[in-house]
């Protein structure tokens, strides 16, 4: 067959995402953010949300998410998202209130505002990107870099002694009564976006059901930051970061009852 | 036994490169540009086995910056 | 029309009136001495009544930044707190004006600096009207000096917040927070409706619909060309306030020789001052300030105009007495009251001041 005839609108099984914007994304080539902010923009349309949705962008190399996906938008200041999204979506109930946020935002400066929305049960999807380092700022040590993984500000190796251990937020999050669903994915392979994609989906019908608070994280590569090609860094990711953050649910309220 | 077409169309100006796309390629089909660069100066990826393509859309998934468009055709 | 009066604290006053207004939300963790407003709110349980969210946060910084994301969305919402807690908001108060965000703060002051103490204080002028966060801002500032004051600028704060969608505050202090008085409060309004909202705030997050771009609230601009546009807008904004909103109220300076200028519970206690200056025939008037930011410094310079001496009195080390030297530019001796660390001063101290400062007998 030739390739005419199947290139042809009838034949189309995969588009980018109506909602995700024409704007070139300031990512790095490789980048893991591109494919969650993609997977957002596809079941937003998908679960016929756009008019219904409001997203809290983070500081980090997400903190211009709200140049790509095509909804309304509020830039947090730096790790207060969950607190922001709080207040967005008890003002506003019937919203699909999710925030998206980097280690940083999540598990440094943000740990209070984190674990107290997800204590209190908050009716949010939290979108939590995990690549163990600060890549915005040029790649320095995050809460959740490895120990030994050389970054900016730990250049011989993170030492636990000096700057303490990896820190496993979802994990910590999974803990507190308030949250219905916790889970870690990846993007790196076409299945693991799939089921990302899924558990997002699960986080967004949660919050729009009023279930409690749905974590998802994804464990994602920093090929800039880690010093790797994009296809070494997903190597890197699998043999090293899974140990530590390995994928799976954390918590699912709706198994468990 | 159905025999299944596919192919993509990448938006070459779009695309950055990384590489990621020929990596998740099940048939091996694609490449990035030896040689060529877009404006960008990045080597875009381009279908260099287009008969091997199956449409399984595996290289769009992981496309951070959603320049694959998939199609596909199941030849009964 | 039967007026609604009570007895009440400055700070119940606060909450009522919020709830009279329509506030949409409030967030806010306790601290003294302005913990009543919280506590007023869970009490009354509004929720129940109005539909407004009332929320203890886990921070100041946390309330302060729920205000934010409330404040995008349209809604009416608003924070309290005292001078500590107020220091940590100073982030999320820089982002609303940033992001030209209309909510209201109430900071009942107390001694700092840091801990310091619960009692009265005046010592968050500078921090109020001159920034207090990062960047080029303004906040709307409102001094009550009374637990009228107190329930009548939670409207004034919003109507003015959402008039030039900037942030508006409430800049009390433990006096009239924890006193008791007769008060009126206001009607009961209605909280707007969505359609409301999408009207009167065309930018806010209300979702994203076929007729319109997405909204986007961010103080963020990587673009310094047009970083500085957008500074540009902020200040002809100020200029805006500063030309319509000035306030303050004067008492006795027609013929006055000198003047007080005094702000909240301070000018209450010159008031007095005055009233017993006058019984010995010295003319004393007062000027009090009600908007700190705009400042009346035309109306100051206009009205000390030959006078012999200016006593501007303040629960602090001299901070307001920089704007009342910049409004008489040393056409008019100025000089300083204060007292710290929690202490209220009574009248005779303010004519004993006089006599101090400016040879005046009594």
């Amino acid at each position: 067959m030739e390739l005419n005839q199947i290139i042809n609108p009838a034949n189309k099984v995969y588009s980018r995402p109506a909602l995700l914007s024409e704007n070139t994304m300031h990512y790095c080539p490789g980048c893991s953010h591109g494919v969650v902010h993609k997977i957002i923009a596809e079941l937003i349309d998908e679960m016929g949300q756009q008019e219904n949705t409001i997203g809290v962008a983070p500081v980090g190399c997400a903190v211009f998410a709200y140049n790509y996906i095509d909804v309304d938008w509020v830039e947090a200041a730096h790790g207060r998202a969950p607190a922001l999204a709080t207040a967005v979506k008890r003002l506003n109930p019937e919203k699909l209130v999710f925030t998206y946020q980097g280690d940083g935002d999540i598990s440094a400066i943000g740990t209070a505002e984190t674990i107290h929305a997800a204590n209190r049960g908050e009716n949010i999807a939290i979108i939590f990107i995990n690549n163990g380092i600060y890549g915005m700022t040029g790649g320095q040590m995050a809460p959740t870099t490895l120990e030994g993984q050389k970054t900016a500000t730990t250049p011989y190796g993170r030492r636990v002694d000096l700057n303490g251990y990896p820190l496993a937020i979802s994990t910590l999050l999974a803990q507190l009564d308030g949250t219905c669903y916790v889970t870690r994915q990846a993007v790196h392979t076409a299945a693991a976006a799939r089921k990302a994609k899924s558990a997002i989906k699960k986080a967004f019908q949660n919050a729009l059901a009023g279930r409690g608070t749905s974590v998802v994280e994804i464990v994602g590569t920093c090929s800039s930051g880690w010093k790797l090609s994009p296809r070494a860094s997903n190597a890197w990711m699998e043999e090293n970061m899974f140990e530590k953050y390995p994928l799976g649910d954390l918590k699912n309220a709706d198994v468990e009852k | 036994m159905a025999k299944v077409h596919g192919a993509v169309v990448i938006d070459e100006e779009r695309c950055k490169g990384c590489d990621l796309c020929v990596a998740a390629c099940p048939t091996k089909v694609l490449l990035l540009k030896d040689k060529e660069v877009n404006n960008r100066g990045y080597h875009y990826a381009y279908m260099a086995q287009p008969e091997a393509c199956i449409g399984c859309s595996s290289c769009a998934i992981v496309c951070p910056d959603a320049c694959i468009e998939v199609y596909r055709v199941v030849e009964k | 029309m039967n007026e609604d009066i009570r007895l009440m604290k400055g700070n119940e006053a606060i909450a009522h009136a919020a709830i009279r207004y329509g506030v949409d939300g409030y967030f806010g963790y306790p601290i003294t001495p302005q913990s009543e407003i919280l506590e007023t709110l869970e009490a009354l349980m509004p929720w129940e009544t109005t539909g407004m969210v009332v929320l203890q946060a886990e921070s100041e910084t946390a309330s302060i930044n729920m205000v934010y994301g409330g404040a995008a969305t349209g809604k009416a919402v608003m924070t309290s707190s005292s001078s500590p807690g107020v220091s940590l908001m100073q982030e999320g108060i820089s982002y609303l004006a940033a992001s030209e965000l209309p909510a209201l703060i109430v900071n009942v002051m107390r001694g700092g600096p840091g801990l310091g103490t619960i009692h009265p204080s005046q010592s968050d002028y500078f921090q109020t009207t001159k920034g207090g966060g990062h960047g080029d801002y303004r906040l709307i500032v409102l001094a009550p000096s009374s637990v009228q004051e107190m329930a009548d600028f939670v409207s004034l704060g919003f109507d003015l917040a959402f008039k030039y969608r900037n942030p508006a505050m409430i800049l009390a202090d433990g006096v009239i927070g924890q006193m008791m008085e007769k008060v009126v409060l206001p009607e009961q309004r209605p909280r707007r409706t969505a359609e409301e909202i999408r009207k009167q705030c065309p930018w806010a997050l209300t979702g994203k619909t076929p007729d319109r771009k997405r909204n986007v609230v961010t103080s963020l601009e990587l673009d310094s060309a047009i970083m500085e546009k957008n500074n540009e807008r902020f200040q002809r904004t100020y200029k805006e306030i500063e030309a319509n909103e000035v306030r303050y109220q004067e008492y006795q300076t027609e013929d006055a020789d000198y003047l007080i200028v005094a702000f909240g519970s301070m000018a209450r206690i010159c008031l007095k001052a005055v009233e017993e200056a006058r019984k010995v025939g010295v003319k004393i008037g007062l000027l009090r300030p009600i908007t700190l930011w705009p400042f009346p410094y035309e109306a100051i310079n206009n009205i000390a105009k030959g006078m012999k001496g200016i006593l501007v009195a303040e629960l602090n080390a001299g901070q307001m007495i920089e704007d009342v030297r910049l409004a008489v530019h040393d056409n008019v001796p100025v000089e300083h009251f204060g007292r710290m660390g929690g202490i209220v001063p009574n009248p005779t101290e303010i004519l004993m001041s006089f006599t101090n400062k400016f040879g005046v007998k009594f």
